[in-house]
């Protein structure tokens, strides 16, 4: 079932999701970022995909953060195939098969 | 022979044939993002609208990573409106060769606008230094089909897997973040790199000690933002 919640969060979602790629098509004609601008925005992807990864690898204990060495080590395999191949999708099926062996050994 | 750039006709047609070489992308993405989001607890149904509305292939990965984490749903939305706040730039890029079409023509570029069709987009920019609206319409309606198509099917494959932790499906989306974040690296210029990956340094640093302050999907938030803060000032 989707609840009105889940329907309220993906219409929200779409918003905001929407609006940055469509409005400078409408407003380029007449406005311009600021350059400082535009090269904060350069480094969102790199930041907000490390913190992605390394959330995963970081695990809130009751006094401590500390590692989650499963993570962390099947991450090893999934960088050294993402630098060598370059395709998302043979690292994605590298990081899952990992996982999978990692699981059933431990 | 008289040297001149080769301009391609600018038919809708053309444009289809140009994103081609992207669907493959397309396609395993979406049949990944399928496979998460089952994972994630979502329904076949919500995969759809997720792939068909937000249509943001990251931003959809998130929205699935804070959802499963019970994330309140003002984070999800923040979370997500940073995530893609880079199609801001993009659309910035490819938005003045296109004013001379009416403004509804005008949202329909931008809303259909992905990194991938950017990056064909700014790619026949560099060899025919204009774009035209027909062939951008067969680019974009191209990679949206195929797009929420494989983000179906793969909800529909997922359904079928009894438990995806059991077979490591759960890091799929780690692992897609792992890539992304290599893939964004190696477009950087060779001089910035090293600038780059101390940056991931310092955000995984930054993370770290937000940890313990603030819940994990506001950490990742703030330590996103004042890294792009530090990157910014490091820059010289």
């Amino acid at each position: 079932m989707t609840t009105m919640t889940m329907l309220l969060l993906i219409v929200g979602c779409m918003v905001v999701t929407w609006l940055p790629r469509m409005l400078p098509f409408l407003v380029v004609r007449t406005v311009t970022l600021p350059p400082i601008v535009l090269r904060w925005l350069q480094y969102i992807p790199v930041c907000i995909l490390s913190a992605l990864v390394f959330e995963t690898i970081f695990q809130v204990e009751e006094r401590f953060v500390t590692i989650n060495w499963l993570h962390a080590v099947a991450l090893v395999p999934t960088f050294v195939v993402a630098i060598w191949t370059k395709s998302l999708s043979l690292t994605v099926v590298v990081g899952v098969v990992t996982m999978a062996c990692l699981r059933i050994i431990i | 022979m008289m040297e001149q750039t080769v301009q391609t006709s600018d038919t809708f047609m053309q444009g289809v044939r140009d994103c081609i070489p992207t669907l493959l992308g397309y396609i395993s993405i979406g049949l990944a993002f399928g496979v998460v989001g089952m994972a994630s607890h979502l329904t076949v149904f919500e995969v759809f609208l997720l792939s068909a509305l937000v249509y943001a292939g990251s931003a959809q990965f998130i929205f699935c990573g804070l959802y499963v984490a019970g994330a309140p749903m003002s984070v999800i939305i923040i979370t997500v409106f940073v995530v893609n706040l880079r199609h801001l730039l993009m659309s910035l890029t490819v938005a003045p060769y296109l004013t001379h079409y009416s403004p509804l023509r005008s949202v329909g570029f931008g809303t259909l606008l992905t990194d991938e069709t950017f990056g064909v987009a700014v790619t026949k920019l560099a060899k025919e230094k204009r774009l035209g609206g027909n062939w951008m319409d067969g680019l974009n309606v191209t990679a949206y089909v195929v797009w929420v198509a494989s983000c179906t099917a793969g909800a529909v494959v997922g359904a079928y897997i009894p438990s995806a932790e059991q077979f490591g499906l759960d890091f799929a989306l780690v692992a897609m973040f792992a890539a992304l974040l290599v893939l964004n690296l190696q477009a950087t210029k060779k001089e910035k790199l090293m600038h780059y990956v101390t940056l991931c340094g310092i955000v995984a640093l930054l993370l770290y000690g937000l940890l313990y302050i603030l819940p994990s999907h506001l950490a990742v938030l703030a330590s996103t933002l004042i890294g792009a803060t530090i990157g910014v000032m490091r820059d010289t």
